[in-house]
């Protein structure tokens, strides 16, 4: 028994060094190719200060954080109303909205491209031909995933029952979404507010395409004339989508609550019988 | 002592497709009474309380509270306290935040609002649970603090939509008790619907029997159980025997005995009449016609079955003490005390 737990204990630990080494490898290779100072030898941080000092690296590094907040916000306001209106009101319309939702994942970036080019001409024709015009189409790709984070979020509370209590206590529909059903759909929503930064971060071909600077197109471009500095872009994304996925993985795990005591079988305790004084 | 109001429902039919949930329903609720609404899923009962809530429209008819319609009213703006038949605590606030909920809705200070709640609390008797989340109560405990905070906001109706049903018998029975001493005790205006007779029976001012969407009858407990007005009525409440009658003037003959029969009942010639079991007298008498198929023992009472001549199964109703004195096979006579009973017609065809 001893050696087949101790053994056990190895075989895990070895799993582990395995995947750590294959994540993180390519994590310190591009720390050290970032640091090294390529002519002289030694270490040097100049490529890390070229992310805020290179001007347009810079304003990239900005475009595409913008543009991360811009499509979360749009994303959340959009979708989270809708699927609860559909839940509560016309859950006929779930199945069109699910295909709907899905359909982004299934059309090339390409496809997306060339069909957006139209619509794009009176996008920019009323708002200008700022880089932050991609948050509508960041918007419609990060659909499929943020759908499915808050359906599943959405499916885990008793949607119906909670807000029809709500507006009995005199809540309207925009207090009961906001006081009500967010608070308890909150993992839901950070886990696809996150996914859709590390997609909106990741995205690559859809600007490059339509000739937008956003920090890949940058990282991309700058590869190609200055290694070390596009390496340590590429680097900060990484991090900051880790950083992310942490927080995502504390905050959530933080808010859950003891539900072992299934409320639906509950046993009668002194304390559940009225007049007994607890 | 009482600040209920007055509670119209007029008429009210919910189509749902083709199928009419509610047909017609006329209920007046008198202030500071507790109606409650009886009758088999799918008869309407929660339908018409869900009208009353402004969780659910009317196909036609109105809603009138304190003699003002509010068919229009959203269910936010009716000031109407609900417990629902499923757990509706909200999960992420603690029990206090719960039971303030409604006052914050209003725009209560904190200061009214917590001692409120700490008031709805005390009369439910869950305080020293105020800083739990919903997630570490019972199931009763749950209900009771729906209860508080729908009565926290002083509503003008208190709605209680199966509030019992998903608790174990114990805390059932007592949870019900409970309800009614708070429901005295505030004087709101309550309509209450469930599917079990006892639950209605028991807490009700007055019950009201559905079936297919429409009100049967409307009768305090007492007299639903001894006048049924309709067939309907004196099958759902109550176990009944079904045994042969003759019908003539106003009067049924059943069992070798004469006894009055109900409005209601069909004016002459032969039909069944619905017989009570604690209604059923059985003698011993070993040239009786029938006979005891078997003893059911149900604690305090038990339930005599016998077998007539004719091969119809009647149960009584006696305590356990005088039933001691039979057991199966034993010869009997059966009688009935003269009591009113409903006659209906048989059955066309057996079914």
């Amino acid at each position: 028994m001893r050696g087949k737990t101790l053994g056990g204990k190895v075989f895990r630990g070895a799993l582990l060094a395995a995947f750590g080494l294959f994540f993180l490898f390519p994590l310190y290779a591009m720390a050290d190719f970032s640091t090294r100072n390529l002519l002289a030898g030694g270490r040097t941080m100049a490529a890390w200060k070229n992310l805020i000092t290179d001007d347009a690296l810079y304003q990239a590094i900005v475009i595409s954080l913008l543009l991360a907040v811009f499509t979360v916000v749009l994303m959340l306001l959009i979708l989270v109303p809708t699927m609860i209106w559909v839940r509560l009101r016309a859950p006929w319309a779930k199945g069109v909205v699910e295909f709907l939702c899905l359909l982004p994942l299934t059309i090339p970036a390409l496809v997306i491209v060339v069909g957006l080019r139209n619509v794009y001409l009176w996008v920019t024709y009323f708002l200008g031909e700022s880089a932050l015009t991609l948050t509508f189409v960041y918007v419609v790709l990060v659909l499929p995933f943020a759908y499915r984070a808050i359906d599943a979020a959405l499916s885990a509370i008793d949607l119906k029952t909670l807000s029809e209590a709500a507006r009995s206590l005199g809540a309207g529909w925009l207090t009961t979404i906001a006081r009500v059903v967010v608070p308890n759909i909150w993992s839901g929503i950070l886990s696809a507010a996150f996914i859709s930064i590390a997609v909106v971060l990741g995205e690559y071909t859809i600007a490059s395409l339509s000739g937008y600077e956003t920090l890949q197109v940058q990282i991309v471009l700058i590869g190609k004339s200055d290694g070390p500095t596009s390496v340590a872009a590429s680097l900060a994304t990484l991090v900051f989508g880790f950083v992310l996925l942490l927080i995502l993985a504390l905050v959530t795990r933080g808010r859950r609550r003891p539900t072992a005591a299934d409320p639906a079988v509950a046993t009668p305790t002194p304390a559940t019988q009225p007049g007994v004084p607890t | 002592m009482t600040n209920g109001v007055s509670v119209e429902l007029n008429d009210l039919t919910r189509v749902y497709g083709s199928v009419k949930a509610l047909d017609g329903l006329t209920l007046h609720i008198e202030p500071g009474e507790l109606v409650a609404l009886l009758g088999p899923s799918g008869c309407g009962k929660t339908t018409a309380l869900r009208i009353l809530a402004g969780l659910d429209e009317a196909t036609s008819g109105t809603v009138s509270v304190d003699g003002k319609d509010l068919t229009r009213v959203p269910a936010n703006k009716r000031d109407m306290g609900m417990v629902f038949q499923a757990y509706s605590l909200f999960p992420h606030l603690t029990v206090l935040d719960n039971v303030a909920f409604g006052l914050k809705m209003r725009g209560k200070d904190k200061g009214q609002r917590s001692s409120r709640a700490e008031e709805m609390l005390e009369l439910v008797g869950l305080t020293a649970h105020r800083h739990k989340y919903a997630s570490e109560l019972s199931g009763g405990q749950q209900q009771r603090v729906a209860l508080a905070r729908a009565l926290a906001i002083q509503p003008r109706v208190l709605l209680l939509d199966e509030p019992l049903s998903a608790l174990d018998a114990k805390v059932r029975v007592a949870l019900r008790d409970e309800i009614r001493r708070v429901q005295l005790e505030v004087g709101t205006t309550t309509l209450f619907v469930t599917h079990d007779q006892e639950e209605a029976l028991a807490v009700a001012d007055r019950v009201g029997v559905m079936s297919q969407g429409k009100l049967e009858q409307l009768a305090a407990p007492a007299e639903l159980y001894a006048n049924p007005a309709t067939p309907f009525v004196a099958e759902f409440v109550g176990l009944n025997n079904k045994v042969p009658a003759e019908v003539s003037a106003d009067h049924a003959r059943l069992l070798g005995t004469s006894v009055p029969a109900l409005p209601g009942s069909i004016g002459s010639g032969g039909g069944l009449a619905m017989v009570r079991p604690e209604s059923v007298t059985v003698t011993a008498d070993p040239a009786g016609t029938a006979s005891v198929t078997s003893v059911a023992f149900l604690g305090p009472i038990s339930r005599v079955f016998c077998t007539l001549a004719d091969g119809t199964v009647v149960s009584a109703q006696m305590t356990s003490s005088a039933a001691r004195a039979f057991g199966p096979g034993d010869r009997v006579t059966v009688g009935v005390e003269p009591t009113g009973v409903l006659v209906v017609a048989p059955p066309a065809k057996p079914r």
